[in-house]
């Protein structure tokens, strides 16, 4: 936790404010989007427990859904297939860049943004085409509001990786200097995790 | 040991395959029988948390004596932050630095507000505290004392834990405003630190007022 000053003699020339001061192992971006993360977890959490409770206080129906809603597993398999994708090339990206390899970060950036934005523009597709809304139900409220947390969050990633790639066409990044591209990825996969959490929990069980 | 599993994008990426696969396992349970989803959830839930208390049981790796001093070199912690240039330490370091090859560093503690070390505000009393070391330090080298100086963490304590792992000194100087002025000596900083650190403590105390009347 302490930053080296020799002082006198000439083995001090810094000039501006004074190194910025680390007091943990973990870098002050990554511990920052950790704990970012953790309170992303609680956010979906609560979303997950109002999920649960509304099923649980509506166990009178036989089926879940209730009857008369339909859940677009298949398409939103196909999405899930489309968004753990985009976490391959993602990878692909993070360790391009790493190695020094500016083209495969820069290609593998702008399949994952194209693979994210697929992905959105699918899920917002598939509300139109669902035939029920939020006011319907509590089973379509939260519904909606589980898919359409996420679906923010992806809205956010494709931010993020517009940014990155934007920057990563202009130049920035390189093997000692990528903790843009890091951080994004570690949301990029987040989002990701929460998918299938949401896939499997909301349209498959 | 349970890590972060978002502590890089490699491990993210990883606990994004580990995710597929598990809920995918429970998934596939579920579409062949509903009760063999929750035994495969068990299942592979047990198997996750053997799995990550598999070093639990391993004895902790021996954490490795600090190496001594070079035969001949007497190392010396100074730490101290307003008072680091009173003459009273400075003619303690010279006593105990005169009879043999010593090396001094002095340390002081980026002091801050409670309210600026929230805010991470810190580069003021960094600032501060860099240029009383380098004070300090250049008149320590005045009289020939081979001194460096770093400005540490602004919790005393933690500087002092922090210098000894990096420069393993022989003994301890804290220097302190005398009881009654000294916020060091109202949180008990000396006291525990002679509690704390196996190292030979002495305390200093600086009366800046006195010095300068």
């Amino acid at each position: 936790m302490t930053s080296y000053v020799e002082a006198g003699h000439g083995g001090h020339e810094h000039h501006g404010p004074p190194p910025i001061h680390y007091s943990s192992r973990v870098s002050p971006a990554t511990l920052g989007m950790f704990l970012f993360i953790a309170s992303e977890i609680m956010l979906f959490g609560s979303f997950f427990t109002v999920y649960f409770f509304d099923r649980v206080v509506n166990h009178h129906f036989t089926q879940w859904p209730p009857p008369g809603y339909h859940r677009p597993a298949f398409v939103a398999g196909v999405n899930t297939l489309i968004l753990v994708t985009s976490s391959f090339t993602m990878h692909w990206a993070d360790t391009s860049i790493k190695k020094g390899n500016r083209a495969g970060l820069q290609a593998g950036l702008v399949l994952t943004l194209c693979l994210g934005l697929t992905f959105l523009v699918t899920q917002i597709v598939e509300y139109h085409r669902l035939g029920f809304n939020t006011a319907d139900t509590s089973f379509a409220a939260t519904f909606f509001g589980l898919t359409g947390l996420h679906g923010a969050h992806v809205f956010v990633g494709l931010t993020i990786l517009l940014c990155m790639t934007i920057r990563a066409f202009r130049g920035h990044f390189s093997p000692e200097h990528h903790h843009g591209v890091e951080i994004g990825g570690i949301y990029w996969h987040f989002v990701d995790v929460m998918w299938i959490v949401v896939y499997v929990t909301v349209y498959l069980l | 040991m349970f890590s972060n599993p978002f502590r890089s994008e490699a491990t993210a990426f990883r606990f994004v395959l580990a995710t597929l696969v598990y809920l995918g396992l429970i998934a596939v349970a579920y579409f062949i029988w509903h009760w063999l989803a929750l035994i495969v959830f068990v299942v592979l839930s047990l198997g996750i948390v053997w799995w990550l208390r598999r070093d639990a049981d391993r004895p902790a790796p021996v954490v490795q004596a600090p190496a001594p001093s070079p035969p001949g070199e007497h190392r010396i912690l100074v730490v101290a932050n307003e008072t680091v240039g009173g003459p009273e330490l400075r003619s303690e370091i010279e006593q105990r630095a005169g009879n043999e090859h010593a090396k001094v560093l002095v340390v002081a503690p980026a002091l801050n507000s409670p309210l600026r070390h929230w805010a991470s505000d810190e580069d003021d009393a960094r600032a501060a505290a860099q240029a009383r070391v380098e004070r300090s330090v250049e008149s320590l080298r005045a009289v020939g004392i081979d001194a460096s100086g770093e400005v540490g963490d602004g919790d005393p304590l933690q500087a002092i834990e922090d210098a000894i792992r990096t420069f393993r000194p022989d003994e301890l100087i804290v220097s302190t405003h005398p009881e009654g002025k000294s916020h060091w000596l109202e949180r008990g900083v000396v006291a525990e630190a002679r509690s704390r650190f196996a190292l030979p403590l002495t305390h200093v105390v600086v009366d800046l007022d006195a010095d300068q009347s």
